[in-house]
């Protein structure tokens, strides 16, 4: 059976709406305010559904599918533990200061806030790390098309060799992404990012249905998987009794608190979603929204990876040059998951002990591949495709806007029109995408390089967030403190995974590279108290200097600190329509989730 | 902004449900063993149409609106 034409013209409409989609806003991109903030103008559930869509790339989609294959159900502690209390909070408490402060990006929020130099660092790190997580996605993406030999007939029919599917899924993707934030800034990527979420959506749910009623429903599954597979909590209060190897106050502490609110009350990628809405009580709601359907996400993206799991099947469904075909997995591979096929040697991949590794990244696809017949296969490949352009798109806007208002502007040409910052953007589009495909090709080359330099992340997010919360609700808090706050809460970070080793992994990038003090039961453990550590430290040391440095005259804080600042009204809002109370309804619903699926 | 997102999603989706209902019921039914013999073309085909109409008529009764405000607008 061939991925017929039916599949390519699914593919190729959406391309041309989300192209379409650019070229209908070139005409609005008069200002930097539209180009940057799309006008901040759009309504909240817009704002809201892009707030989640944009976190909704190739690590989410594939990763949770991947986890969800290897953990169960308590990888939904990403999404109700994880995520929704965080959203809540940079709803409820910090958006009235980001978007009331009119800051333009939340770089600039720490200048105002605090001072240059905090800016400064937080701009570089930002920046640096948004061209390599959009490279990274573009890499992943290019790497399934390979793995699935999606672009093979097409690549063969133009006389290329074979592996030209990677290069090509590249460009491609680079020059869609390209043209459509290029031509209309912001507002294009929030709008594509919206027609993303329900293509996701119209994707995976027929897979889920299908996949459901083929296992017997959820009593069905419960009774083909480990117990602690179809249960988020059971055995939590030791790390060796669950599957993600982490006890309950690392899980909280760690991936509900530190973690969680740093991503998702600090980092711009979202944030500036939020910026877009066009009032006060629409910035407020964006978070809120977005935490409805990111609640009910794990049903379309861990169980697919459970399902697959589950399947009896040792067969896999593999297109090749176009033709699905059906291969058995080796003997290793548990349900649709194969084994890891390792690439130097092109035998299966083994661990420490021996065992061969399962490639759990393949869940999704090949559940895709195994139920979907051509037509919706098309709409199924589309909706992945989607999500890994969508996760790009978001990187590259919110890189766009940081290197323009935070560093060109501030450092490299002030005082320039508003029309030189506006074309600034724009070649900055152009430019970061170039450098994100280098960090694709880099990605492809030297595997340990990303390694290492998603863990460098890892350690400058780490205390992030203790920066924020006493910078919006302790006005002593000095720019100072917090700059000394953050270097030492990243150096912590690193030192702390310089001094422990997860169980099972060898000294090195996972951590030992000191000297091994202590053994974490996973990785994941290892990564929550690296985090609890950074936010602990960069807490005590903001507090600390801040005390004895020179506070700022609190005339100057009004709209940046809480207890100067005026609490947004709501009077003209009826009760149910005020974002405390849809806060509120956020968090009871996914408590009772957390208690349905304990 | 001047363009009413609900539009292009429901164009979108529209003609996507068109396309696979059309294909659902016309095309070949034996590629449905795969999918445990629902036709999930046709069935996924009329999701995808009904949200797209109603994305549609959502954004149309948003335009007729905001062209009835803007005309009691320009009166008062």
């Amino acid at each position: 059976m061939n991925l017929t034409a039916i599949d390519w013209v699914i593919m190729f409409l959406y391309f041309a709406f989300v192209l379409g989609i650019g070229i209908f806003l070139k005409r609005f991109m008069k200002t930097s305010t539209d180009f940057f903030l799309a006008g901040r103008s759009l309504p909240a559930w817009v704002c809201g559904i892009a707030f989640m869509a944009a976190n909704l790339g190739a690590v989410e989609v594939i990763g949770m599918g991947a986890s969800g294959a290897k953990y169960g159900i308590a990888t939904s502690h990403f999404y109700w533990i994880g995520a929704i209390p965080a959203m809540v909070f940079v709803g409820l408490f910090m958006m009235p200061f980001y978007y009331g402060s009119r800051a333009r990006s939340v770089p600039e929020f720490l200048r105002l806030r605090f001072d240059e130099k905090t800016r400064a660092f937080n701009a570089i790190s930002f920046a640096v790390m948004t061209i390599f997580s959009s490279g990274i996605s573009m890499y992943a993406m290019a790497k399934l098309i390979q793995i699935l030999h999606i672009l093979d007939l097409p690549v063969a029919k133009m006389g290329l060799p074979v592996s030209w599917s990677f290069h090509l899924s590249i460009f491609i993707s680079a020059l869609i992404v390209l043209g459509y934030v290029f031509l209309g800034g912001l507002t294009s990527a929030i709008y594509n990012e919206v027609l993303q979420f329900f293509l996701i959506v119209a994707g995976f749910l027929p897979l889920v249905l299908i996949g459901l009623k083929d296992v017997g429903g959820w009593s069905g599954l419960k009774t083909r998987l480990p117990e602690t597979f179809t249960h988020s909590w059971l055995g939590m209060t030791n790390p060796h009794n669950n599957p993600l190897g982490v006890e309950w106050f690392g899980l909280v502490m760690g991936l509900g608190f530190t973690l969680s609110f740093g991503y998702w009350c600090t980092n711009f990628l979202v944030v500036q979603r939020a910026m877009a809405a066009g009032s006060m009580t629409d910035a407020r709601r964006t978070p809120l929204i977005a935490a409805v359907p990111k609640m009910f996400f794990p049903a379309l993206v861990i169980l697919p990876g459970m399902i697959a799991l589950a399947l009896p099947s040792q067969h896999q469904a593999v297109t090749v040059n176009g033709v699905v075909q059906m291969q058995s997995v080796s003997e290793d591979g548990k349900g649709l998951i194969p084994v890891k096929i390792d690439v130097a040697t092109g035998k299966p991949a083994l661990d420490r002990d021996g065992k061969p590794v399962l490639d759990y990244d393949l869940a999704i696809p090949n559940l895709l591949l195994h139920y979907f017949p051509t037509g919706i296969l098309g709409l199924g490949l589309t909706a992945l495709l989607a999500s890994f352009m969508s996760g790009m798109a978001g990187n590259v806007t919110a890189f766009n806007t940081v290197w323009t208002y935070d560093i060109y502007q501030s450092y490299i040409h002030k005082g320039a029109s508003d029309k030189h910052y506006l074309h600034m953007g724009q070649f900055a589009t152009i430019f970061g995408v170039l450098f994100s495909i280098a960090a694709a090709y880099a990605a492809n080359r030297f595997n340990n390089l990303m390694d290492f330099l998603q863990l460098v992340f890892a350690f400058v997010n780490a205390p992030l967030f203790a920066t924020f919360l006493l910078g919006m609700f302790w006005k002593r808090t000095t720019g100072h403190g917090a700059f000394a706050g953050l270097l030492s809460g990243t150096a912590v970070a690193a030192l702390h995974h310089g001094l422990t080793l997860p169980q099972g992994d060898s000294i090195g990038i996972k951590g030992g590279w000191i000297a091994v003090l202590h053994n974490y039961p996973s990785e994941m453990a290892q990564n929550f108290w690296t985090a609890i550590w950074a936010f602990v430290v960069c807490f005590v040391v903001t507090v600390a200097i801040s005390l004895v440095t020179k506070p700022r005259d609190e005339k100057e804080l009004v709209g940046l600190v809480y207890s100067l600042t005026k609490k947004p009204s709501e009077e003209h809002l009826t009760w149910y329509q005020r974002p405390a109370f849809l806060g509120v309804v956020v968090l009871v619903l996914a408590l009772v989730l957390n208690v349905i699926f304990r | 902004m001047s363009l009413d997102i609900r539009y292009p999603i429901g164009w979108m989706f529209s003609l996507f449900g068109v396309i696979l209902v059309l294909f659902g019921l016309f095309g070949d039914k034996q590629i449905y063993a795969r999918s445990l013999g629902i036709n999930i073309n046709f069935d996924a085909g009329v999701g995808l149409l009904v949200f797209g109409l109603v994305m549609l008529l959502l954004a149309w009764r948003g335009s007729a609106k905001l062209k009835a405000g803007s005309h009691t607008a320009t009166k008062a």
